[in-house]
């Protein structure tokens, strides 16, 4: 027998096991079946691999979490059991990278047999939050559900009834849309609007470029000679799969990089070419001062402004309003605070010299084309509408919008993407809005609530929330701000009356269910995903193994719960999940020549859409402004934007600028008494708060305060101190790793550490929004979460 | 004499510190918590000076993924009194762990860590550079999953024409020691092996 003949019968073998598991074919199978290599050294090494001895399927799937990407995951699935975890194995070329899963990814098989996981539906049994729960079979969970969901719409009305923020699941059959779904057509509920990622860039964007897709693709990048990564981290908050990789190529093709960030991230010690601090919440400052170096070294792109923006200057601002409003009259002092932004200005509220600070100015305007990418960790701050805004005009000021290698800044999403369906979450009746991140306030007070709060559609609501929904999400508690504010709404059972949730563990979300539901997990389900940055690709997701335990797919659940709900055929319209998938993959497959086909896609996993050249953001508007205006009022680009003087809020200026944050500084008096920003980075080994339970990544990565070598000094802090870092809101009590990669004055508590208060309250999880405030930004009504002041010391 | 020298190579200007390679690792050898055959050790130093307000930097910091290195000379396999560590005709290093007694000398003879004892079995483990899938044409775990492709693999003589010859890095020991099979793409702030001007930054990690 040749060695090509037994491949193909062990293929055959592994082909006829893999059927039972899902439907695929032989365009799958390389890697497959495996000879034991070890065989040739009759070392006992080689019976390590799993494939070696027993026959092995091999499933693709992907990993959908919130990361921004989403990978490619191979499961090897061997008697049931997923033995190994492989990420994309197609060629890897720069024009179709492979979709290459981090650790996170890697570790799925960990998720799905963890010792932790939520086995069965539970009830509360002692109070809300404490974590009592007693096991109840699937009709009694659902039955209860069933009964108060109809119980509290009868009583308060659909407005009652809210469906939490949660994107625990990234795909597209996952958990929020289906509750989203379920409550639609059971009668409605309460919206919000928003997200806890860029609500204030989302709403500041548009007012400058007339929408939120302000990005060029990926592929661009290396045609930038300069790239000015302004908080923007894709090496560790990945923003789309392999954006990072990207980011580098665009290095490797020779533009500089320059990362500006409080923190030495990642992108800044494995991308960057240099790395500028600066202290957190003071963008603007530096960026008012570079405007300020361009104007008066004459570097600016004047017939850009003149050709494509208003407010630059006095001479293009809006009939009627009074003089000295334009950016020019606000940067040269010649506005309201009669104050020049000169670098010297900026020094002392950015930490950055003054002397950098104008060289990072000339660099900028003097190198064409020259992108200045944002990362949205500014927009979640005090005033998050401003360094959005203030990015665009720096761009608009090196006119480099709507050229390759340029880049608008703004929230940077791009408008390609592939073309695909979902599954529909259905249409609502109510027609209220709330701000997402006011939810626990709509809880309190929601019937006192109006557009001041950022309330819409409606002049008021008829009720406060009574129920919610949290399905597949930790915002309930962990990722919420001022978690001790929150828990204290939520254990009041006479405030929100019912709370379901769907989970994976017993996180601090789950500890506040009345029915708490086993969910099944992206292994154990047909599905499918793309990204919400650059989503270029599509990945199948083929159920791998039969969900664990008792869980099911969130779909079941919700199906289920629409049967008793008298909704069963609307909810589901006779469908499989399965079949959803096959339904929104249509438009994929009547829009792409080369896409392969329903059953071919499954089998091979990953479809991307290609093309022909990079696509640039707002390239007609370059070319031809007056046949292809934005859709701002003007057409133009807004760095005045009469529609924000319209609104005349505090801490909303008609044209971007720095505005010194409350909690900011030491010009805050509560600075005296907690003199250091603390902010909660992206952790690597999370996806928000997803994965913090596996101990491979804590062991990796362990949660930890980050703090600066000097302020640690100064406290007598050594690096692996037990620390209390606290502030009115609450304290936690965590090790600290002393480093020298943040800027002095700032703590980093990366987000997503499970909450787990101590019978003193004290968090020793080390959840970061213990820390954060309820605040919102001006704007948007969006969450300034990384907006905080706190003292540490030894504990 | 093997015929060859199987090597890893590791551009150190890309190498974020992500771990993707780590749980690769731990995932295909399915090890437990305190067993890794590859780590990545952050070198930072640098320091904060005041200027008038400002913060003036001199930080840096890189990431060096390691595991073991294969070595030409490995001290691991001299130091093996029950020959369980032999050297593969490609130059991998691989543990027989039916002969190993667990005597752990080869986990002191090696400057980088890579000998790791399991408790559970009471033998020694290591990396084996993905021998299985080397046999069967495939890319190391580790190198395949590198979301920066900051990694390579090949014979040693190859990568040097490719990439150079720098295997002296800080905080990894004098290359002279072993003759590791590694190439390292500089980072622009790495460090030579003797530095001393920067330290570990992650040791609870690694």
């Amino acid at each position: 027998m040749s060695d090509a003949t037994q491949t193909e019968n062990l293929l055959t073998e592994t082909l006829l096991s893999r059927r039972s598991f899902v439907k695929m074919s032989a365009a799958v199978g390389g890697t497959a079946a495996l000879a034991g290599g070890g065989v040739k050294y009759g070392l006992e090494w080689a019976n390590r691999s799993a494939a070696a001895q027993g026959e092995t399927t091999v499933v693709p799937t992907g990993c959908a979490h919130n990361c921004g990407g989403r990978c490619a995951i191979r499961a090897w699935v061997e008697d049931g059991r997923v033995t190994r975890i492989e990420t994309d194995q197609r060629p890897d070329t720069f024009e179709d990278p492979q979709l290459r899963a981090c650790m996170r990814g890697r570790s799925n098989r960990k998720r799905l047999y963890h010792p932790d996981r939520l086995k069965y539906p539970m009830k509360r049994v002692g109070e809300r939050g404490s974590g009592e729960f007693e096991r109840i079979s699937w009709d009694e969970a659902l039955d209860t559900v069933a009964e108060e969901m109809t119980r509290i719409k009868e009583e308060y009305g659909p407005e009652s009834m809210y469906r939490n923020y949660a994107t625990g699941g990234g795909s597209t059959m996952r958990g929020s849309i289906n509750a989203t779904r379920l409550m639609n057509l059971f009668g409605g509920q309460l919206n919000s609007y928003n997200n806890y990622s860029w609500a204030a860039a989302q709403w500041a964007t548009p007012y400058s470029l007339g929408t939120q897709l302000s990005g060029s693709s990926r592929d661009d990048w290396v045609n930038s000679k300069f790239i000015l990564a302004w908080g923007f981290n894709p090496a560790e908050m990945i923003f789309g799969t392999n954006t990072q990789h990207y980011l580098k190529e665009a290095q490797r093709a020779g533009a500089k990089i320059i990362v500006i960030d409080p923190r030495m991230t990642m992108t800044a010690s494995a991308i960057a070419d240099e790395w500028i601090p600066i202290r957190p919440g003071t963008d603007n400052a530096l960026m008012d001062a570079m405007a300020y170096v361009m104007i008066t070294e004459g570097l600016h792109d004047q017939d850009f402004l003149d050709t494509y923006t208003i407010g630059f200057d006095e001479d293009h601002m809006p009939d009627g309003i009074p003089p000295g409003n334009s950016y020019r009259s606000y940067v040269m002092g010649e506005g309201e605070d009669a104050t020049p932004k000169t670098p010297e200005w900026a020094e002392s509220i950015t930490l950055i010299p003054r002397d950098r600070i104008i060289r990072l100015a000339r660099e900028f305007a003097m190198t064409k084309p020259a992108a200045l990418i944002q990362g949205t960790g500014m927009n979640r701050r005090a005033y998050g509408e401003q360094p959005v805004r203030g990015g665009i005009n720096l761009a608009a000021m090196t006119g480099n919008i709507g050229i390759n290698g340029g880049w608008a800044s703004g929230m940077g999403l791009c408008e390609r993407g592939i073309s695909v369906g979902g599954f529909p979450g259905g249409e609502n009746p109510v027609e209220a809005a709330i701000p997402v991140y006011l939810w626990t306030e709509a809880i309190v007070r929601g019937t006192e609530m109006g557009p001041e709060d950022g309330l819409v559609g409606v002049d008021r609501l008829p009720s406060n929330i009574k129920f919610v929904y949290n399905c597949g999400g930790n915002c309930l508690v962990n990722q919420h701000g001022d978690i001790n504010k929150t828990v204290e709404i939520l254990k009041d059972t006479s405030l929100c009356e019912f709370i379901v949730v769907h989970e994976h563990f017993m996180n601090a979300s789950a500890k506040f269910a009345d029915i708490l539901l086993p969910a099944a997990m992206d292994l154990e389900q047909d599905d499918l995903a793309t990204t919400w940055a650059w989503g270029e690709s599509l990945i199948s997701f083929s159920k791998a193994v039969e969900p664990l335990y008792e869980a099911r797919t969130d779909y079941d659940i919700c199906a289920d719960l629409a049967e008793r709900l008298g909704i069963g055929e609307e909810f589901t319209e006779g469908k499989t999940q399965e079949e959803w998938v096959r339904e929104a993959v249509e438009v994929t497959e009547e829009t792409y020549d080369d896409f392969p086909g329903y059953e071919t896609w499954r089998e091979e996993g990953i479809y991307v859409a290609k093309f022909d050249e990079p696509f640039v953001a707002f390239k007609d508007f370059r070319e031809d402004p007056e046949e292809h205006p934005l859709e701002t009022p003007s057409g133009k680009i807004e760095i005045f934007s009469e529609a924000i003087w319209d609104l005349d809020r505090e801490g909303l200026p008609a044209v971007a600028q720095y505005v010194p944050e409350w909690e900011g500084g030491p010009w805050d008096p509560l600075y005296e008494k907690y003199p250091l920003s603390c902010m909660g980075s992206h952790y690597q080994r999370r996806s928000h708060s997803t994965f913090d339970e596996i101990p491979w990544l804590d062991e990796a990565m362990p949660q930890r305060l980050f703090m600066s070598t000097v302020d640690a000094e100064s406290r007598g802090i050594e690096d692996g101190d037990l620390v209390r870092i606290f502030n009115d809101r609450g304290e936690v009590r965590i090790a600290v790793r002393v480093t020298p990669r943040l800027v002095p004055g700032l703590v980093d508590l990366p987000q997503g550490g499970w909450w787990e208060p101590d019978e003193d309250g004290v968090d020793i999880g080390g959840s970061v929004n213990t820390l954060t405030s309820l605040k919102t930004t001006p704007g948007a009504f969006g969450n300034a979460q990384h907006t905080a002041l706190v003292e540490v010391e030894k504990a | 004499m093997t015929e060859q020298q199987m090597a890893f190579y590791v551009d150190l200007a890309a190498c974020s510190g992500c771990k993707a390679c780590q749980i690769a690792c731990k995932d295909k050898n399915d090890l437990d918590v305190g067993i890794m055959w590859r780590r990545v050790v952050e070198y930072v130093g640098g320091d904060w000076t005041r200027s008038g307000d400002a913060w003036v930097s001199t930080v840096y910091a890189y990431s060096v993924t390691v595991s073991c290195l294969h070595c030409e000379d490995a001290p691991c396999a001299t130091a093996c009194p029950s020959s369980a560590l032999v050297k593969r005709d490609d130059g991998v290093v691989l543990i027989d762990e039916s002969r190993c007694i667990g005597c752990r000398y080869c986990e002191w003879s090696c400057p980088y860590g890579a000998l790791q004892f399991d408790g559970d079995t009471g033998k020694m483990t290591k990396c084996d550079f993905c021998a299985d899938y080397l046999d069967e044409g495939k890319d190391p775990a580790c190198v395949a999953s590198c979301p920066m492709r900051a990694m390579d693999y090949g014979p040693l003589d190859e990568l040097r024409e490719r990439y150079g010859d720098l295997a002296e890095v800080a905080p990894l020991p004098d290359p002279s020691i072993s003759r590791p099979a590694v190439v390292f793409g500089p980072h622009p702030d790495s460090r030579a092996g003797a530095s001393t001007s920067g330290r570990i930054g992650n040791l609870e990690e690694v």
